[in-house]
C-alpha cells in the first residue's frame, strides 16, 4: 500500500531523513518507533505531504505521490492526524467531523444551501463520532473538550475522510493512563478495517497494536520486524538504552 | 534624451533608493525581529522632517537642526513604543495594522494642527547648495549627492554592525528565529527597544534629509511608506541586504520610469496616447515589478526567514 | 434555525431603517436621510470585506480599490454618454470582479505580513493610476452629472427613492453573504481560517476558495462603489485611498468580525462617531486616531459581541 524508497531530507547540515526505505502492507498496522530526535516528525511530514523530500520516492497504492501536496494526498486516501492536536477549536465536534466528511464529498463550491443542516454531512459525521465514542459530546465546542476527547476527535476526523491509509502521529500524546487505554481499545477496533501507520512513544500501545515495527534512529530505519523480534533485537536495545545495554 | 540627462535621472534614482533604504531597513528589522507591522513608521519620517525644520528655524543653525530632528524623532519613537506599540507585540497583524493606522491619523492631524496643511519650506545652508562637478562637464546638485553619500555610509555602517558585531548577530538570529533567541536567554525587551530605536532614528534621518527635496506636509509619510512596503516585499522581510537591493531597484525603476517612459512610448504610440499612457504606466511600474518578483519568489529575493 | 434574538434584531433594524426617512423629513432633519444612506452604502462595502476578513481571515488592506473601481466605472461610462444604470452597474461589478481576480491570484499565494502589504500596494497602484488619468479628472476627480438611469423604474435623483434602493441592496447583500458563509463553500473558507494545516490534511486546498471569496467580495464592493458614486455625485481617487481601506477594516472590526450584523453596526458606529467628532472640531481625526488605537487594544469582540454570540 505504501512504499518509501531512499527518502532523504536535510535541514542545512542536518540529515533528518537519511535514506529511509519502508514498506507498509495493506491491512497491517505498522508502528514506527525511535528515540527522540530520530526524525519521526520529519518523516511523517514527508509521508503526509507537508514536507518535500530532497530525494527518494513515495508510492501510495501504486501511484507516485512524492510531489503531491497534502490536500491531494488526503483526497487519494492518505489521511493523517497531528502530534499536537490540530482541530477546529471554534467549531463543535460534529461540525469538525462534518467538515472532514465534506472534504470527501466532491468539490465544495456550493454557495447557497446551508451546510450545517445538510444531513448528507451531519449524518455520517454523527456516525463517526459514535464509532469513536464521542456521540454524547457532538454539540460541544471542540475547544471545550478534554485533551483526550480532542485526540479522539482527531482520529474521528481522519476516519471521516474514508481513508485507505491512516497516518497517526502519536495519538496518545499527552494522555493519562485511562484515556490511553480507551484510545488503544479504539485503535484495536479500527485496525481490523484499516491500514495504519502509527508513530508512538507509548510502548504498551505499540506492542499491543502493531503487526510490524520499524525503528527509526538518526533518520535511518535500523530494523523492521515483528514486535517480538524487535524486542529481542540487540541494535534496537542499544539505540534506546545506550551502548551498555 | 542626452547621456547627461540619463545620468542625472540615474543618480536621482539612486538618491531615492537610498532614502527608501533608510526607511526600509528599520521597518524590515522591526518586522523580522518583533514580527510587528508598524504603519506609523511613515509618521516618524514626517516627524523627522518637521522637527528638523523647526529646530533649524529656532536655532538658526543647520547642524543643530539636524541634531534636533534626529533626537526629536528618537524621542517620539520611544514614546510611541512605550505608550502604544508595546501592547501590540503579542497581538496578531490585523490588530497591529489597525492600531498603527489610528496612530497615523493622530500624527497627521496633530502635525496639521501645529504647522498647518500647506507645505513647509526647508532651507539649505550655503555649503549644501549649488552643484558639484562629478564628471568632466557634468554637474549634479550638491545636496542630492550628499544624501546619496550619507545613505551609502549608513548602509556600510549597518552592514558592519549586522555582520561584524555581537548585536548584529543577535539581530540576524532574531530575524530568522525569534523564539529561539529569547529562549537562549537574551534580554529580548532590550533588543526590541534597541532595534526599534535604530529604526526610528533611520526614519528620522530620512525625513530630515527629505525636507529640501520632497514636499513637507501632513501625510508625506504614507506616500513613501507604501513604496517602502514594495521594497520590503521585493527584498524579503528581515533582510538588510534585501532592503538595500530592493530599495535601489525600486528607486531607480520608479525615477527612470517617470522620466523616460513617456518619451519612450512616444516612439511607438501616437503623441496623445503616450501622454496618457506614459504617466499612468510610470506610476504603476514599481507595483508591476513587485507583482513579477512575487510570482517568481513569493518570499522576496533575500528572505531571512527559513521555511 | 435562526435564533429568536437574531430575528428580533433584524426586525428592529428593518423597521427603523424603513421608517427613518419619513421621520427625518417630518422632523425637518432631511440631512439624516443622506447620512444614513451613506452609512448603508459603506455597510455594504464593509460586509463584503467581512466575508474575506472576518470569515476568511484575509487581512486585505486594499479593499477600497473596488469602491473606486465601481465608482469610476459609473463615472467614466457616464462621461462618455452612457448613463444607463443597466449597463453601468454590471460593468462596475464585472470590472471589480476581474481586478479582484487578478490581484487575488497573486496576493493569495502569499500570507501574513506580505499579504497585507501587497494588497495595500496594489490598491495604491490603482489610486495613482486614477490620479494620472487627467481626462477623468485626475486628482480633482470626476463629477457625475446624471445619476444612473433605470428606465424610469427608480429615479436615483430622488433622494428618498435612492435611499430605499440602497436599503434594498443592503438587505440583499447581507442576506447573500449570510447564505454564502453558511454554505459548504463558506464552511471551507472559515475552516481554512480556523486551522489551515488541518484543512489541508483533510483534503481541501484553501487557495481556490480564498480566491473565489476574494472575487465575490470585490464584486459586491464594486456594486457599493456604483452606489457611492451616485450618492456623492462625484468620483475621486480618494474612493480608494488607503484611509478609506483602513476605515472599512475598522468598520468590520468595530462591529465584530465574522458576524452578519457586524459590518452594519460597525459602519453606522464609525460614521456616527465621525459626525459627532466633526461637530466638535475640524481636527476630529486627532481624536479619532487614538480612539481607534484604544478600541483595538481593549475591545476584542466588537459591538456585535455585545448583542449576541456571532453566528457559528
Amino acid at each position: 500500500m505504501l512504499e518509501v524508497r531512499a527518502l532523504v531530507k536535510s535541514f542545512g547540515a542536518l540529515r533528518a531523513t537519511d535514506g529511509v526505505d519502508l514498506e507498509v502492507r495493506e491491512g497491517e498496522t505498522h508502528a514506527i518507533i525511535g528515540p527522540n530526535g530520530a526524525g519521526k516528525t520529519t518523516f511523517i511530514g514527508q509521508l503526509a505531504g507537508t514536507l518535500r523530500p530532497d530525494a527518494g520516492s513515495i508510492r501510495f497504492a501504486g501511484e507516485d505521490v512524492t510531489a503531491l501536496p497534502a490536500p491531494k494526498r488526503a483526497r487519494k486516501g492518505l489521511a493523517r492526524s497531528f502530534q499536537i492536536t490540530s482541530i477546529y477549536a471554534d467549531f463543535t465536534a460534529l461540525q469538525n467531523v462534518a467538515l472532514a466528511v465534506q472534504a470527501g464529498s466532491g468539490h465544495s463550491f456550493r454557495f447557497w444551501s446551508a451546510a450545517s443542516s445538510d444531513s448528507a454531512l451531519t449524518g455520517p459525521a454523527a456516525h463517526f463520532l459514535d464509532e469513536i465514542g464521542l456521540a454524547n459530546r457532538k454539540n460541544v465546542l471542540a475547544a471545550n473538550l478534554s485533551h483526550g476527547e480532542q485526540r479522539q476527535l482527531e482520529v474521528a476526523m481522519v476516519l471521516a475522510t474514508r481513508p485507505r491509509l491512516m497516518l497517526l502521529d502519536e495519538p496518545m500524546a499527552g494522555m493519562g493512563a485511562e484515556e490511553s487505554q480507551r484510545m488503544i481499545e479504539l485503535l484495536s477496533r479500527l485496525k481490523r478495517k484499516q491500514t495504519i501507520v502509527l508513530v508512538e512513544h507509548d510502548m504498551d500501545a505499540v506492542f499491543r497494536l502493531a503487526d510490524r515495527i520499524s525503528v527509526l534512529v538518526y533518520g535511518r530505519i535500523i530494523a523492521t520486524d515483528t514486535p517480538e523480534r524487535i524486542r529481542a533485537n540487540d541494535e534496537v536495545r542499544r539505540a534506546y538504552l545506550g551502548e551498555d545495554a | 534624451m542626452t547621456v547627461s540627462l540619463v545620468l542625472e535621472q540615474l543618480l536621482n534614482g539612486v538618491q531615492l533608493g537610498v532614502m527608501l533604504f533608510l526607511l526600509a531597513a528599520g521597518l524590515t528589522l522591526v518586522l523580522g525581529i518583533m514580527n510587528m507591522v508598524n504603519l506609523a513608521h511613515g509618521s516618524l519620517y514626517m516627524v523627522g522632517a518637521y522637527l528638523a525644520i523647526a529646530a533649524t528655524q529656532w536655532s538658526g543653525s543647520y547642524a543643530l537642526g539636524v541634531l534636533g530632528g534626529l533626537a526629536g524623532t528618537l524621542l517620539v519613537g520611544m514614546l510611541m513604543e512605550v505608550v502604544a506599540l508595546r501592547t501590540l507585540y503579542d497581538r496578531d497583524h490585523l490588530d497591529q495594522v489597525l492600531a498603527t493606522f489610528g496612530l497615523i491619523l493622530f500624527f497627521n492631524e496633530a502635525t496639521a494642527m501645529i504647522w498647518g496643511r500647506t507645505a513647509l519650506f526647508s532651507s539649505l545652508p550655503s555649503w549644501l547648495q549649488g552643484s558639484v562637478q562629478l564628471l568632466p562637464g557634468w554637474h549634479y546638485p550638491v545636496y542630492r549627492a550628499a544624501v546619496i553619500a550619507v545613505g551609502l555610509a549608513v548602509g556600510v555602517l549597518l552592514w558592519y554592525v549586522v555582520t561584524r558585531t555581537r548585536l548584529g548577530m543577535l539581530i540576524r538570529a532574531g530575524a530568522s528565529n525569534r523564539t529561539m533567541v529569547s529562549a537562549l536567554g537574551v534580554n529580548i525587551r532590550l533588543l526590541y527597544t534597541v532595534v526599534f530605536g535604530f529604526g526610528a532614528a533611520l526614519a528620522g534621518l530620512a525625513g530630515l534629509m527629505a525636507g529640501p527635496i520632497y514636499t513637507v506636509q501632513p501625510g508625506m509619510g504614507e506616500l513613501i511608506l507604501i513604496q517602502v512596503f514594495v521594497v520590503i516585499v521585493i527584498g524579503g522581510i528581515g533582510s538588510i541586504r534585501g532592503a538595500f537591493v530592493g530599495a535601489l531597484i525600486v528607486g531607480t525603476v520608479d525615477t527612470l520610469g517617470r522620466a523616460f517612459l513617456k518619451p519612450l512610448l512616444a516612439l511607438f504610440l501616437s503623441r496623445p496616447a503616450a501622454e496618457t499612457a506614459g504617466p499612468a504606466l510610470a506610476s504603476m511600474l514599481v507595483y508591476l515589478l513587485m507583482a513579477v518578483v512575487l510570482a517568481l519568489r513569493p518570499a522576496g529575493l533575500f528572505s531571512a526567514r527559513n521555511a | 434555525m435562526v435564533s429568536r434574538r437574531a430575528l428580533a434584531f433584524w426586525g428592529i433594524v428593518f423597521v427603523v431603517l424603513l421608517a427613518l426617512p419619513q421621520a427625518a423629513i417630518a422632523l425637518n432633519q432631511a440631512f439624516y436621510v443622506d447620512l444614513v444612506r451613506r452609512a448603508m452604502i459603506l455597510a455594504i462595502a464593509a460586509a463584503s470585506l467581512n466575508l474575506i476578513l472576518g470569515y476568511g481571515g484575509l487581512v486585505s488592506f486594499g479593499h477600497a480599490a473596488y469602491l473606486g473601481l465601481g465608482g469610476y466605472a459609473v463615472g467614466i461610462l457616464a462621461f462618455h454618454g452612457i448613463t444607463l444604470g443597466w449597463v453601468q452597474w454590471p460593468v462596475a461589478i464585472a470590472a471589480s470582479a476581474l481586478v479582484a481576480a487578478a490581484i487575488g491570484a497573486i496576493s493569495i499565494r502569499t500570507s501574513g505580513v506580505y499579504f497585507i502589504m501587497i494588497t495595500l500596494a496594489f490598491t495604491q497602484m490603482l489610486y495613482y493610476l486614477a490620479v494620472s488619468l487627467d481626462m477623468y479628472g485626475g486628482d480633482d476627480g470626476l463629477r457625475l452629472r446624471t445619476p444612473s438611469g433605470f428606465s424610469g423604474l427608480v429615479d436615483l435623483g430622488n433622494g428618498l427613492a435612492f435611499y430605499y434602493l440602497v436599503l434594498g441592496v443592503l438587505l440583499l447583500s447581507l442576506f447573500t453573504i449570510h447564505r454564502i458563509v453558511h454554505s459548504r463553500f463558506g464552511l471551507v473558507l472559515r475552516a481554512a481560517k480556523s486551522n489551515d494545516a488541518r484543512t489541508r490534511a483533510i483534503g481541501f486546498s484553501p487557495y481556490p476558495y480564498r480566491l473565489a471569496a476574494f472575487v465575490i467580495a470585490g464584486a459586491i464592493c464594486g456594486l457599493a462603489g456604483a452606489l457611492y458614486a451616485n450618492h456623492t455625485r462625484y468620483i475621486s481617487p480618494d474612493f480608494m485611498s488607503w484611509v478609506q481601506s483602513g476605515d472599512l477594516m475598522f468598520m468590520v472590526i468595530l462591529g465584530g468580525m465574522g458576524s452578519t450584523a457586524g459590518p452594519l453596526l460597525g459602519a453606522f458606529a464609525l460614521i456616527l462617531i465621525e459626525e459627532v467628532l466633526k461637530g466638535w472640531t475640524d481636527h476630529w481625526q486627532v481624536i479619532l486616531g487614538p480612539l481607534l488605537v484604544v478600541s483595538v487594544i481593549f475591545f476584542k469582540r466588537g459591538l456585535a459581541g455585545l448583542l449576541d454570540k456571532p453566528d457559528a
